[in-house]
């Protein structure tokens, strides 16, 4: 089941928080305490605006056990606004093509589920394509 | 310098062998490889294996294959003392414990080392092996999403095709090369080549990766005796091979952690580092062993060892370079595409191939002349790198 696991990590699942170094001001996602840019002492939370764009997609047809109900499902790299990468699901796409650069936000929706129907959900997030009224 | 012999090579067939299980595919390479060295006893093993936990619920490989070979006792029935390990690096593995090895015999306090590397995967199906798979990337950030390696692979193709504006079938040159001499390799899981059209006509399984872009996950084990040159019989009766580099390196474990997704920098770092303490140039190099678990992974370790520049990589295989009469022959036996992929142990076969490159007994995938050949094997997108070079002494 594998609960605490899950509970440990909510802040990055709901809320995309990771941290900025106070040393050299790199965002750092997800959060590791040492910086990656500069090597020094980095725990000061940061969270992410949840804005950025696809730097690379593809769809999985043959998923892993414990994501069988979503298949075909579409992963991506995405280039958060701040910086850093970081690998997700893309949900609400619809008909619409996606393409590299195409402009991506942070939704929460469900990864998986565990085991049958009374089995834990596990939440976080995945990307949508922006709204075009928020887009305007 | 003392020098450090690969005096014994063995393998199985690779592919789908449901009538062997894991410890009776270890023993058979095992078997193999110590007859082929002259009978030389091992004093330690080192397991090179990935899954066995997950696939076969099977850990503490190392006693297990020690006990079912028979090295726990000599002729007379006395205890050897031998000690044994598993090496987990995931796809890495088999390069791990040939480094283990080495560093074990090199180190002067074990005098003969057998390395095995051992993968069953055909024990299992479907979602099970991919999740399987997916444990050797971040769990908490990777595969949590969902991700596979084979996916992972799809994502760094299709930003590799975007940056480089390279054409859709750009990497068939690693899918044809690699058939083609898998064609003439006993051992290997595809042993016909195919067809340009071929390539172009496959089904999809990540776009743009599609089913021949991607190695396939295989049964099979690989076995190799170590050992000083000073130990070794007066009567060895193979040309010596000893290994003139061994080095390792770290990227970030998932992929969005680099500061560059198409650079392999792990892979680089280990190539160099291995090649300084060989003493040779790229340019001496006779044959390399990449570890092209997808043909994406082949283009950019050819990039990041020095073979072709940024976005290069697929313009050798397109160019006929990396076939064997090339100018840098890969995969002679087939490469992980051809041969086929058993996980921890495809590292392990690749010193067995080059060794007998090196021993020119590779038939018809002799590499003319060779006499250094690299091998490199990798974990995941190249966040693990072990590097080797094995030299024909004169």
């Amino acid at each position: 089941m594998e609960i605490p696991r899950h509970w440990r990590l909510k802040g990055q699942r709901y809320g995309l928080v990771g941290e900025i170094c106070p040393h050299c001001e790199a965002k750092i996602f997800p959060p590791r305490d040492i910086c990656p840019a500069c090597g020094q002492d980095s725990k000061t939370a940061y969270t992410f605006s949840g804005k950025g764009e696809v730097y690379s997609y593809t769809t999985i047809y043959e998923p892993p056990a414990g994501y069988e109900e979503n298949a075909p499902y579409t992963v991506a790299l995405v280039k958060l606004t701040e910086g850093p990468l970081v690998t997700a699901q893309l949900t609400d796409v619809g008909d619409q093509p996606i393409q590299i650069g195409m402009p991506v936000e942070m939704v929460t929706r469900k990864l998986r589920q565990d085991g049958d129907e009374r089995g834990m959900l596990v939440y976080g997030y995945k990307f949508r394509p922006v709204l075009q009224t928020q887009a305007a | 310098m003392t020098d450090i012999i690969i005096a014994g090579i063995g393998q199985t067939s690779v592919g789908e062998l449901w009538d062997l299980s894991l410890r009776e595919l270890a023993f058979k390479a095992i078997e193999t490889a110590i007859i082929d060295s002259g009978r030389l006893r091992p004093q330690a093993l080192f397991v090179g294996n990935m899954l066995s936990q997950n696939l076969s619920q099977q850990a503490h490989l190392g006693t297990l294959l020690v006990d079912f070979a028979g090295l726990r006792f000599d002729d007379d029935q006395l205890s050897t003392g031998i000690e044994a390990a598993t090496i987990e690096a995931g796809g890495a593995s088999g390069g791990a414990a040939l480094r283990q090895g080495y560093l074990a015999v090199k180190s002067g306090l074990v005098d003969v080392v057998l390395v095995v590397g051992v993968e069953k995967f055909t024990d299992c199906i479907g979602s099970g092996v991919e999740a399987a798979l997916a444990t050797t990337s971040d769990g908490d950030f990777e595969s949590i999403h969902g991700l596979t390696p084979t996916a992972q692979a799809a994502l760094l193709m299709r930003r590799y095709l975007h940056e480089f504006d390279v054409p859709p079938d750009g990497l068939a040159g690693f899918i044809l090369t690699a058939h083609s001499n898998g064609a003439c390799n006993p051992n290997a899981m595809f042993q016909k080549a195919i067809k340009l059209e071929t390539y172009r006509k496959a089904e999809m399984v990540s776009e743009p990766l599609n089913v021949f872009d991607i190695a396939p996950n295989a049964d099979g084990a690989a076995a190799l005796i170590l050992t000083r040159s000073d130990l070794l019989p007066p009567d060895f009766p193979h040309p010596r091979v000893r290994i003139s580099g061994s080095a390792a390196a770290c990227d970030g474990l998932a992929l969005h952690d680099r500061r560059d997704p198409l650079w392999f920098e792990a892979a680089q770092l280990s190539a160099w580092k291995a090649i300084k303490q060989a003493g040779i140039t790229l340019a001496q190099i006779s044959l390399f062993e990449y570890h092209d678990s997808t043909s994406i992974h082949a283009a950019l370790s050819l990039e990041a060892v020095g073979f072709a520049k940024r976005g290069m990589g697929w313009k050798l295989a397109q160019n006929g370079d990396t076939a064997l009469n090339g100018k840098i022959p890969c995969a002679t036996f087939g490469g992980l595409k051809a041969r086929g992929n058993p996980g921890g142990a495809t590292g392990v076969y690749q010193a067995v191939e080059a060794v007998t490159q090196l021993r020119y007994q590779a038939g018809a995938n002799q590499v003319r002349g060779a006499r250094y050949a690299l091998i490199q094997s990798l974990g995941g997108p190249a966040s693990t790198s072990f590097t080797h070079i094995l030299e024909r002494m004169e």
